[in-house]
């Protein structure tokens, strides 16, 4: 006779990644960091915007970038210009980061910099908008890209990252008179499943709408800091 | 416990694990067909050669706190709620990921 045994097990299948996200949360918490995570689809001006973010927020917050691309250093070259810690992960194949390539990171971070002299930490993810809205890396807020070239419907389609993103950052503004764009109807996308979420529509090439980002950035800074830059 | 190889691992008795139930909703990354893909591929050759993986896929169920009344958004095309429009704010399943239970035999 075949008997079979039912074992209950329980167990999130994401559980190692999430162990390793807040451990990373903890040592940012500790060294009094906030962690943002910018995630979006590739092209959407992550980096332009953590080029003018690091420019202009440079005198008034510590900051660092962990960078993931999946095999070159060309962003990471980009934002070093600007005099931050920028720690490069290549993420190899991989489509997204994880919590462990984080860890290493940090990691880098510890050894080569004073963590306790930094306020922030942004952590710019592979361009995706699939999985890095699963893969929780230790941040203390989530950012999310959308260009405006990528159209008003990309929220319904992708709706883990824009459901879960506290700010939605709307880009590439300065286009809008070449486009046949409904911004008003991507921003009903966005709320029909996020009704929380902070939105700012910008161009970083015009810097329309920076300064509500930055103002953002600093609302979410969690140690008192000095902000008379 | 991490990993199903943990629990395989502390059991007092020799097993054959037959079947490993997941459960993923509907409101994740995770595609089913690609899971199974990948399970079949990965585990060649392992204590999990040949398991058979079942997964159940549980619908998005989100709650209308105006209405007071649940519904199912509908993926894709619409996510407020169909009666009131209000956001979906309160989703009741469709994010999980996890192993659920596992079937077992017993070797002699």
């Amino acid at each position: 006779m075949h008997q079979t045994f039912d074992a209950a097990i329980e167990m999130n299948l994401l559980h190692a990644n999430q162990t390793g996200a807040d451990h990373n949360r903890e040592h940012f918490d500790q060294w009094g960091i906030t962690c943002l995570n910018l995630m979006s689809s590739p092209g959407a001006g992550k980096t332009v915007l953590l080029e003018k973010t690091l420019e202009a927020l440079q005198t008034q917050l510590k900051m660092a970038v962990i960078e993931g691309d999946m095999t070159t250093e060309l962003d990471a070259d980009r934002l070093r210009k600007y005099g931050v810690p920028v720690i490069a992960i290549n993420t190899g194949r991989s489509c997204h980061l994880d919590s462990r390539m984080v860890a290493g990171g940090i990691h880098q971070l510890k050894e080569n910099y004073d963590p306790q002299q930094l306020d922030l930490v942004f952590v710019e993810n592979v361009g995706n908008l699939v999985c890095p809205a699963e893969f929780e890396v230790g941040e203390h807020a989530k950012v999310a890209l959308l260009s405006i070239t990528e159209g008003e419907d990309k929220p319904l389609k992708y709706p883990i990252m824009f459901q879960e993103a506290d700010c939605l950052l709307v880009t590439k503004l300065d286009l809008a008179p070449y486009l046949e764009i409904d911004l008003k109807r991507l921003e009903n996308n966005v709320r029909s499943m996020n009704s929380s979420v902070k939105i700012i529509f910008l161009s970083a090439k015009t810097g329309e709408g920076l300064n509500d980002w930055f103002n953002w950035v600093k609302s979410q800074i969690k140690m008192p800091v000095c902000l008379n830059g | 416990m991490i990993t199903v190889q943990d629990w395989y691992n502390s059991q007092p008795e020799k097993l054959k694990i037959e079947k490993i139930h997941l459960i993923v909703g509907k409101f994740t990354c995770v595609e089913p067909v690609s899971l199974q893909f990948a399970f079949e591929v990965q585990t060649r050759n392992t204590f999990l050669d040949q398991v058979e993986l079942v997964i159940k896929d549980i619908p998005l169920i989100a709650y209308c706190h105006v209405c007071q009344k649940e519904y199912q958004p509908e993926i894709g095309l619409q996510y407020s709620c169909p009666t009131c429009r209000s956001p979906m704010d309160d989703i009741r399943s469709g994010r999980e990921l996890k192993i659920d239970h596992i079937e077992y035999s017993l070797i002699n």
